[in-house]
């Protein structure tokens, strides 16, 4: 074999060693970015666990629309199978964060996650609400109303009741102005993450061509230009967007935010 | 007359580059190392933030838990001056670029953490004192704190991750060669705080 060809042969391997190197760090990258899994956002009642009958379903999902319609406090329950390893204040506030519970600039969010395996419950409160469901509130309504019908395997009873001891409190709140209502939510915009690499390249060829054009001229470059141009003003920019969009869903998180509000109880 | 006739329409193509120029360096990353450090800046504000309210309750627990277990001094002036210690600690903006101050800080933090911890831990033994209404407040108060510690926490590190990343790598690196040679990387929590958490009460 001539030096050249295994030059060639050589640069081959190296290349199909890179490309299954992307592939893989692709793959591990993507693992990562995924960390912990959520059920999907379905409604305001997310029974993974299937401690409610639908009558009680129907009843809690009408309820929590309504009250987010009356107080702009998008409260949400959710009883999980798993805590897929991790504590329920780690699952809690990372779950609101993905689901987006809450108004979008105001965070006015809560969620109430009840985990019958793991034993645990949690209400987590959003930035927004902290100040009004506060961890001393929520600790009360979880020691009072919600664990001691857990203990006696009323699940339904300790949801409903620590529901209606929640809508109570952002009730009342709603009504000395504390939290404003929004009135109809928007739709949360899913934002698309625009690959990095492409763009950069992409980005760093056109620059090359400009600096040529700009040196040298000629009339292709000047029809470049006013393509480019043309393009720049009509805005489109291309690339971003996409992703996926609610696909027909009649309930979706609007935008809010947790820091590790509320508290937890045990039983 | 030729020489004019050469230049006129170079003249469009510049007023075109320009602002395209600006356009695509930004999509080249210019302006992202100013933001990751403004975000992960914000991120610290908030675990001081966290911190601060940490500090703001102790005094209180301190007195509660005094007029029910007197005999624990030691134990409320192990908090008292751990406390004490880790507000004295100078803390501002450019802390999360010295390594040292940093360091400082944490260990300080850290400390607080463990004695609270054992405050909490002797508090068990005294049920007049578990059925307070007062100290119940503040124990949901403390341990919602300390959550929102470990999430601010991790928050700033995910920011400090990327901030860090982006100056070291291509093409952050270029543009901090560049254009922001005086921003220094961030420093990170080394000290798993989650070891030192308030143990939660069991009912």
């Amino acid at each position: 074999m001539s030096w050249a060809g295994a030059f060639r042969g050589g640069m081959r391997r190296i290349g199909a060693a890179l490309a299954v190197a992307l592939v893989v760090l692709l793959l591990v990258h993507a693992a990562l970015a995924q960390g912990l899994t959520f059920p999907p956002l379905t409604g305001p009642v997310v029974d993974e666990a299937g401690l409610l009958n639908p009558a009680d379903k129907a009843a809690l999902d009408a309820s929590l629309r309504a009250l987010e319609a009356k107080t702009g406090a998008q409260v949400v329950v959710a009883t999980v199978r798993s805590l897929r390893g991790v504590t329920i204040e780690d699952y809690g506030y990372q779950l609101g964060r993905a689901w987006k519970i809450g108004q979008k600039d105001t965070s006015t969010g809560a969620l109430l996650i009840v985990a019958p395996n793991e034993h645990t419950v949690r209400i987590e409160v959003g930035y927004g609400l902290e100040g009004t469901l506060t961890d001393a509130a929520t600790r009360l309504i979880i020691e009072t109303v919600i664990l001691p019908r857990f203990r006696a395997n009323d699940y339904p009873g300790g949801i409903k009741g620590g529901v209606a001891q929640i809508a109570q409190i952002l009730t009342a709140e709603a009504q000395t102005g504390a939290i404003r209502p929004t009135g109809t939510p928007s739709l949360a915009t899913p934002v698309g993450e625009v690959p990095v690499w492409p763009v950069i390249l992409l980005g760093l060829g056109f620059v090359v061509v400009l600096i040529y054009c700009a040196i040298r001229g000629g009339a292709l470059c000047q029809f470049l230009f006013q393509m480019l141009y043309m393009i720049a003003m009509s805005g489109g920019r291309g690339g971003g967007g996409g992703g996926s969009s609610g696909s027909g869903q009649s309930y979706s998180g609007r935008g809010g935010s947790f820091g590790g509000g509320g508290s937890s109880g045990r039983w | 007359m030729t020489v004019q006739a050469m230049k006129i329409p170079r003249l469009p193509g510049f007023m075109f580059f320009l602002p395209l120029l600006v356009f695509l360096l930004t999509g080249c990353g210019i302006n992202d190392i100013p933001t990751y450090e403004e975000q992960a800046k914000a991120k610290w504000a908030e675990v001081l933030n966290q911190y601060q309210r940490r500090a703001d309750l102790i005094p209180n627990l301190v007195e509660t838990v005094k007029g029910f277990a007197k005999q624990e001094s030691s134990v409320l002036q192990q908090v008292t001056e751990a406390r004490a210690k880790a507000t004295s600690v100078q803390v501002n903006a450019s802390t999360i670029t010295d390594p040292e101050a940093f360091k400082k800080f944490q260990e300080a933090q850290s400390q607080l953490s463990g004695a609270l911890g054992r405050l909490l831990a002797i508090t068990e033994n005294y049920p007049d004192l578990k059925s307070n209404a007062n100290f119940l407040a503040l124990q949901s108060q403390l341990e919602g704190t300390e959550n929102r510690i470990s999430v601010a926490r991790r928050d700033y590190i995910e920011a400090v991750r990327v901030y860090n990343t982006e100056l070291r790598t291509f093409p952050g690196r270029i543009w901090a060669m560049i254009l922001y040679s005086g921003n220094k990387a961030m420093e990170e929590f080394t000290i798993d705080d989650s070891a030192k958490r308030v143990p939660g009460v069991k009912f």
